[in-house]
């Protein structure tokens, strides 16, 4: 008698843990199916959408350009400009053990283009652009905006999601190949000015150094954390419920969300991209 | 004011006949039957939970119901497809509560969006009806401003020109007189009227406030707990014998008659001042 009633709470705590993680689990495959098709039903409306008279127009594009790329050229030359430098200095510390400081050049060159630069803008991305289409998503649904593009005959996905899909993906390759240039100048400055090297004899053993690929490897990321981070900004902002708390709540969680799956996503990409 | 006899002579444009729906286990309208005619307001009442917001979302295409049937201008709703749907929306308008204006878009953009949307129009063009709506609703002169610098009144009234911009023939209004005040309530019960007399169209409006019912209303449908009590011009609704109505009808005159001193005296534990 006292075993059982001493293990029925135990049971049911196990009961309930176990069935939050059920819950949990379900939910993550139910947001990711909704992610999925919303991506398809983006790429149905972009083909078909001038034949169903639901044409996707180039202003909201160019405004959502405008405010995922260029608004945020100086953060990302700020930021990418100190990681190259940041990596430069850790460089040649290390270096300077094996008395192989000038190897800094292949470190930088590699690190930057196949690495840090993506990461850092889609982590950069993700937290300014995101963040701003959960938030929008979120009290759009809330004020029944989404409502009164239905009632109009305007399919949401065709005109909210689609244009921030479009520019996310020409953007954010964009600002990576930016953050190239400026990260690899910025580390550029640092090593000529430690190893009295010119200008010049950097960029050569860059250029040297680097090939088309390491370049691609970058650039072909961006796309998929692009792909990422307006599929998570969309699901998180549709799932809101509640005022102003709720709006708050999807953008954190988008946030959070877009920077895992950037992170989870760049090992995997690495780890196939490196096989063989 | 034409009769209820009158009335229900025209075609029917929106017809609903044992419509039942469910959010989960729950059944939350039960087997509505209604018939809104040509050119009527028809205002649609009911206490909060009555299922009247439901109802709307229904007719509007917005929710899928469990059973029953809409039929909007002839066209059956139920088992319409997205893009069918899309087309119909053409023909219907609808103001929301919150008037679901789009805040990054002027005044003038949100009430042009259906036009930039679903015609071949030029801009000027455009830019015309645009301007012939706001002075319509006496809003003209406001079209460069955003939604956040408009009053309630002046954002109920631009959801308004948007929803008739092009023309509907069907209006369909969520709560418009909600949250302003008796004055600018009036104006917009009046723009209803109007929108009825001078454009000719059919309305469906939603609302809980009694005095914006009577109005306005051509005929009244009184929803309580997801079952339609009665449907009726102004006068049948208020001399309904039906107890459950009346109650509906006497709890507005209850929450009238207190008085704001005895209110907060009651509350400071003071005396009343007169």
């Amino acid at each position: 008698m006292a075993v059982s009633e001493g293990s029925q709470p135990r049971d049911s705590v196990l009961i309930r843990a176990a069935t939050r993680v059920g819950k949990s689990t379900i939910r993550v495959f139910e947001s990711a199916g909704f992610g999925a098709s919303l991506m398809a039903e983006a790429v149905y409306w972009l083909i078909m959408g001038r034949r169903k008279g639901q044409v996707v127009r180039p202003q909201p594009v160019f405004a959502e350009m405008m405010d995922v790329g260029v608004r945020a050229i100086p953060i990302v030359t700020l930021l990418s400009t100190a990681i190259g430098i940041m990596l430069a200095i850790q460089g040649i510390y290390q270096l300077k053990r094996f008395g192989a400081e000038e190897q800094v050049v292949f470190g930088v060159a590699f690190g930057m283009t196949r690495e840090f630069a993506p990461l850092i803008t889609g982590i950069l991305v993700a937290g300014r652009s995101g963040s701003a289409l959960a938030a929008r998503l979120g009290t759009m649904t809330i004020n029944q905006e989404v409502d009164a593009l239905r009632v109009m005959g305007l399919n949401p996905v065709r005109f909210l999601v689609v244009p921030s899909l479009i520019a996310m993906m020409i953007m954010v390759p964009a600002l990576v190949l930016w953050a190239d240039v400026v990260s690899l100048f910025g580390a550029g400055l640092y090593i000529s000015a430690e190893l009295g090297m010119t200008m010049t004899a950097y960029f050569q053993q860059t250029l040297d150094v680097l090939v088309v690929g390491d370049i691609m490897h970058g650039i072909q990321k961006s796309v998929i954390f692009a792909a990422l981070v307006t599929v998570i900004g969309i699901v998180d902002g549709a799932s809101v419920e509640g005022g102003a708390e709720g709006v708050g709540r999807v953008t954190t969680n988008a946030v959070v969300h877009s920077i895992s799956a950037i992170i989870l996503t760049d090992m995997l990409f690495a780890f196939a991209t490196t096989r063989g | 004011m034409a009769s209820a006899g009158e009335i229900e002579e025209r075609p029917a444009v929106i017809e609903v006949s044992n419509l039942v729906t469910h959010y989960g286990d729950r059944e939350i309208l039960h087997g509505i039957d209604m018939t809104i005619h040509e050119g009527e307001i028809m205002v649609i009442m009911g206490g909060s939970g009555s299922g009247k917001t439901t109802l709307l979302r229904h007719l509007l295409g917005l929710e899928k119901a469990t059973s029953g049937s809409i039929k909007l201008l002839g066209q059956e709703l139920t088992t319409m497809s997205e893009f069918e749907l899309y087309e119909l929306a053409k023909k219907t308008g609808v103001a929301f509560q919150s008037g679901a204006l789009f805040s990054s878009m002027t005044v003038g953009e949100n009430v042009m969006l259906p036009l930039v949307e679903h015609t071949r129009l030029d801009r000027e063009t455009m830019e015309i009806m645009m301007r012939i709506k706001l002075e319509i609703m006496k809003l003209a002169g406001f079209e460069d401003l955003t939604p956040a610098e408009l009053s309630g009144g002046m954002i109920k009234r631009t959801a308004f020109a948007r929803a008739v911009i092009m023309d509907p023939t069907i209006l369909f209004a969520d709560e418009p007189s909600a949250g302003l005040d008796p004055v600018v309530s009036r104006t917009v019960d009046e723009l209803i009227l109007d929108l009825r007399d001078a454009m000719r169209m059919t309305i469906v409006v939603v609302t809980h406030e009694l005095d914006s019912a009577f109005r306005i209303a051509d005929r009244i449908t009184v929803l309580d707990k997801g079952t339609i009590l009665t449907i009726g011009t102004v006068d049948e609704v208020k001399n309904s014998p039906n107890q459950r109505i009346q109650n509906l009808l006497n709890r507005r005159f209850e929450e009238e008659e207190i008085d704001p001193d005895e209110y907060l005296a009651r509350l400071t534990g003071n005396e009343v001042k007169h």
